[in-house]
């Protein structure tokens, strides 16, 4: 049934240009929207002018929050992210109007006569800014700058490192990093004649755009529809911005009863979207002369920016995840969300886990060269195994533990004990070279789906139709990463049909019950085992109507070569005969099927529980070389090698470890969202540098499949585990070439380091 | 002169049309949607289209410069009766495609790099595709795939040129 070489569903559509994006869609009558920032960091008392613009030729309205019929603030946790600003400013991306107009380009020049005033206040733009007492407090809640908190409390580690051989207490930072999804925010909105408003967005997660839309307009979600089309890249990038920019949209077709096309420039998406966090992370790590890690002491905060977002979820993984794959038996972690009047930041894939890992998976490092124990010695000595209990007390018994398996594959893969031998170490191995060699690698292993952060559910639709074809629909979404494609693929097995029977349809909101947003790799593991579970009960449907024909029981019946089949091959229907027959019995071949996530636990007081049904093991390793007098990095080869359960969908899944790795290259060398008295430096492509193709090496992945339990199908996801070891394995591999410590992100090498 | 070819179809430019960019005249005007607009500075290649044989970014090429001349876009790549160029096939094929708004753009590059070398090597595919940004794969695909299309062209002896041109 497999198809020998890549099925997308969507293949062909892409590749002529027919796939439809939002900026594609064109309406009679359209009226285009452009925003207008409010151009402070830092600022309150919000004065609006808009007249000048309203008497621009073309411009129709200004929208500001006095429009909103509904909430001008929401968020996904605390609704605190302001739509439409009034009166206060807290951020450099912050909206505070929205202007629509006959065309685009009238739009955007009415944009630019709003007149804005507002009075500067303090801003508050560091870590360290936010925590001085007597700080000015950024949040429109509480009382302080401290956003969130997370402890894990597991053993004492305090009396313990006077004991240990070796006690490192080492300092990291990473950066701001911006999606970079090749398509910008884009929305069209269409006020329908029964009083419904049709969303069509860039975004990833329909059932959260239409929260955002409902609350802007202060109506039902049912009154919003907001349907699924072709999204160029999410990354975890198209959620809260994404949303505001369909909501703005519905708010502009609503008010002026036409439709409504808000499209991006890459400056606004730069300038407005959520980053992912950047981090401070200071571990004290203690360790015994033979390498075994005795007690961790961690102290980790992450900038918020200006609204929360899902701070909270992000910084909980990297508490359930604070110490990599490693058993630790004396641990407590303080994990910190803190607000600054940066521009926000929220879930980007890897979420929370690509910043502990950057300093974990270098501690180990250096622990291993202090102690003179082999790298791959000291995380054998310390990784998790089958039944190990992680440093959030759970036991691993449910699945198999390959992380030892996985770290051995890649070790071979890439021949990483022959050729460590050869690193450099700062001195060229040839006389009158300058170039140095290093190979390093990182391990980590990644709770699948949500874990204990959320409400773990997705449904599956099955809709057989008369002629023998098959509507299949799930709650996962489509972002580019082959989602449609793996549930077809999944559904096709399940049903033992032929590819070509199956039609993935589309969702709106209005057709499927919501079923989360398509995140943390749960794309696979919770809509693929939401198919299992719809196509169990459709072949259960199936085989109690058709027995009969079958002339066996209904237990009897099997489903496979696109056939369905009664006892000992005797007797078969093809699927146009099934659906003839049921329809003449008025059986209705429907089915609709929930897979809910297996338990999952969390006290919050301790950070102790079972935060996540199963994990993903992974490891990743990389040559490379260092220009001594130039201090210019060159990646040489990449292996990375992953247990993902099972592969749905090989060449797919290829994409995704070569396009997850290919982020972390740009978070470890390249990419930074800096900013400049909170003013974002970057503001397109020219100087926020994403890697090209000339940059990466060629890449090698190492598929394990254990088929995991705790999915229906077996597999479990790659979407995030590609991304989120791939900086500390470079970071290790350049000391190895240079002999310098790398602590902050992105790496830079100045020739001076190297003399 | 006040004609451009698209796709093989020669349109007349309008006076009020000169000064927009080729991508604006060819989204807006042509409804040739397939082109993308990623940064609309020239630095991301989402826009690439074949103009007399070389791959540009039309985000950057007023339309009063393009008078004239004959524009190949990813409208134009499939052959008469619709099948994919082998170019596009092999996009299908090596899993070279995710989000996909990227890969008109590179389709583009792909076709502007074999009309002038059947049989380039990796490394030089990855110097052709380097205006073209891809924030999915990775790019080890999209090379893949473009070696995988030169393959097929030079082993079945396929004609390069975009469905839409007349053949040789």
């Amino acid at each position: 049934m497999r198809p020998d070489t890549a099925f997308r569903n969507d293949a062909r559509a892409k590749v002529t240009g027919r796939a439809t994006y939002a900026d594609d869609i064109s309406i009679a009558g359209m009226l285009h929207a452009a925003p207008v920032y409010a151009d402070y960091v830092s600022a309150k008392d919000l004065v609006i002018d808009a007249a000048e613009a309203l008497a621009s030729p073309g411009c129709v309205r200004v929208i500001t929050a006095a429009d909103v019929p509904g909430s001008a603030r929401f968020g996904q946790i605390e609704k605190d992210y302001p739509i439409f600003c009034s009166g206060r400013v807290r951020s450099y991306g912050d909206v505070c109007a929205l202007v629509v107009a006959e065309t685009r380009a009238a739009a955007k020049a009415a944009a630019a006569l709003v007149r804005v005033t507002a009075t500067p206040v303090r801003p508050v733009l560091t870590i360290d800014e936010a925590l001085e007492p007597g700080a000015p407090v950024v949040p429109s809640y509480g009382e302080t700058n401290v956003v969130t908190h997370h402890r894990l409390r597991h053993g004492d580690p305090e009396p313990v490192f006077a004991g240990c051989e070796l006690v490192l207490e080492e300092e990291f930072s990473t950066q701001a990093i911006e999606h970079a999804y090749m398509e910008p925010e884009t929305a069209v909105c269409v006020p329908r004649s029964d009083g419904v408003v049709e969303v069509y967005g860039s975004m990833q997660h329909p059932f959260s755009t239409r929260r955002f839309v409902a609350a802007l307009l202060g109506e039902s979600l049912s009154n919003v529809e907001v349907y699924t089309i072709a999204v160029g890249g999410g990354f975890g990038g198209k959620d809260d911005t994404a949303a505001a920019v369909c909501a703005r949209a519905a708010l502009a077709a609503r008010l002026t009863g036409r439709p409504v096309k808000l499209r991006y420039d890459r400056e606004w998406s730069f300038r407005e979207s959520y980053k992912r966090h950047p981090y401070r992370l200071r571990y004290k790590v203690g360790v015994s002369s033979e390498g075994r890690v005795l007690a961790v002491k961690a102290t980790i905060h992450a900038d918020s920016g200006a609204y929360l977002s899902v701070t909270p979820w992000v910084t909980w993984r990297s508490t359930a995840q604070c110490f990599g794959p490693y058993v630790v038996d004396a641990i407590h972690a303080d994990v910190y969300g803190v607000a600054t009047n940066n521009v926000f930041t929220g879930a980007m894939r890897g979420f929370g886990a690509p910043q502990v890992n950057f300093a974990v998976e270098q501690l180990m490092d250096m622990a291993a060269h202090e102690l003179k124990i082999h790298p791959l010695g000291m995380r054998r000595i310390n990784m998790v195994k089958q039944d190990s209990v992680t440093v959030t007390g759970q036991k691993l018994d449910g699945h198999v533990v390959s992380m030892e398996d996985v770290m051995n594959r890649v070790v071979h893969e890439i021949g990483y004990r022959k050729k460590y031998e050869h690193c450099s170490f700062g001195t060229p191995s040839e006389e009158g070279s300058d170039e140095l060699y290093g190979i390093g690698l990182a391990i980590s292993y990644r709770g699948a789906s949500l874990g204990a952060e959320g409400m773990d559910f997705c449904s599956c639709i099955i809709n057989g139709q008369y002629d023998g074809s098959i509507l299949l629909e799930t709650g996962i979404h489509e972002n580019g990463q082959g989602a449609e494609s793996a549930m077809t693929l999944i559904l096709a097995e399940e049903l033992g049909v032929d590819l070509s029977r199956v039609r993935y349809k589309r969702s709106s909101t209005s057709s499927i019950p919501d079923s989360g947003t398509t995140v943390a790799t749960r794309g696979t593991i919770m809509g693929g085992s939401a198919v299992v579970v719809a196509a169990r009960q459709y072949r259960e449907l199936l085989s109690r109507h058709l027995a009969d024909r079958l002339r066996c029981r209904p237990e009897d019946v099997t489903f496979h070569d696109d056939k369905i089949w009664g006892l000992n091959y005797e007797y078969s229907l093809s699927w146009e005969e099934a659906m003839r027959e049921l329809f003449l019995q008025r059986v209705t071949p429907y089915a609709f099927g929930t897979f809910q996530a297996p338990p999952v636990s969390w006290d919050d007081t301790t950070g102790q529980g079972d935060a996540y049904f199963t994990y993903v093991y992974s490891c990743q390793a990389v040559e490379l070389t260092v220009d001594r007098k130039t201090g210019k990095i060159r990646l040489r080869s990449i292996v990375a090698g992953h247990d993902i359960g099972k592969a749905v969908n090989r060449a797919l899944l290829l994409g995704q470890v070569y396009g997850g790795v290919t982020q972390g290259v740009g978070m470890a060398l390249m990419e930074d969202f800096a900013y400049e008295g909170g003013r974002p430096v970057c503001e397109n492509f020219d100087s926020y540098l994403l890697p090209r193709a000339t940059d990466l090496p060629e890449m090698t992945a190492v598929i394990v499949e254990n088929h995991d339990p705790a999915s229906l199908t077996g597999a479990k996801g790659i979407g995030e585990p590609a991304l989120e070891l791939i900086a500390p394995a470079i970071a290790n591999a350049v000391y190895n070439a240079t002999g310098v410590r790398c602590r902050d992100l992105p790496i830079r090498l100045r020739p001076e380091d190297l003399a | 002169m006040n004609q451009i070819t698209i796709n093989g179809v020669a349109h007349t430019v309008g006076d009020e049309e000169r000064a927009l960019s080729l991508l604006e005249y060819l989204r807006e005007r042509r409804f040739l949607t397939g082109t993308k607009n990623g940064c609309e500075k020239g630095l991301c290649g989402s826009c690439t289209v074949v103009v007399d044989g070389k791959a540009l970014r039309s985000c950057r090429i007023p339309v009063e410069k393009a008078l004239g001349a004959s524009v190949v876009t990813i409208e134009g790549m499939e052959g008469p009766g619709g099948e994919p160029h082998p170019i596009q096939q092999a996009f299908m094929d090596a899993g070279a495609i995710q989000c996909g708004f990227c890969t008109p753009g590179m389709v583009m590059s792909a076709y502007a790099l074999l009309l002038r070398d059947p049989d380039p090597s990796r490394d030089d595919i990855r110097k052709a595709l380097k205006g073209n940004l891809c924030r999915c794969t990775g790019y080890q695909q999209i090379v893949d795939a473009v070696r995988l299309a030169a393959k097929v062209m030079r082993e079945q002896a396929l004609p390069v040129e975009a469905g839409c041109l007349p053949r040789r």
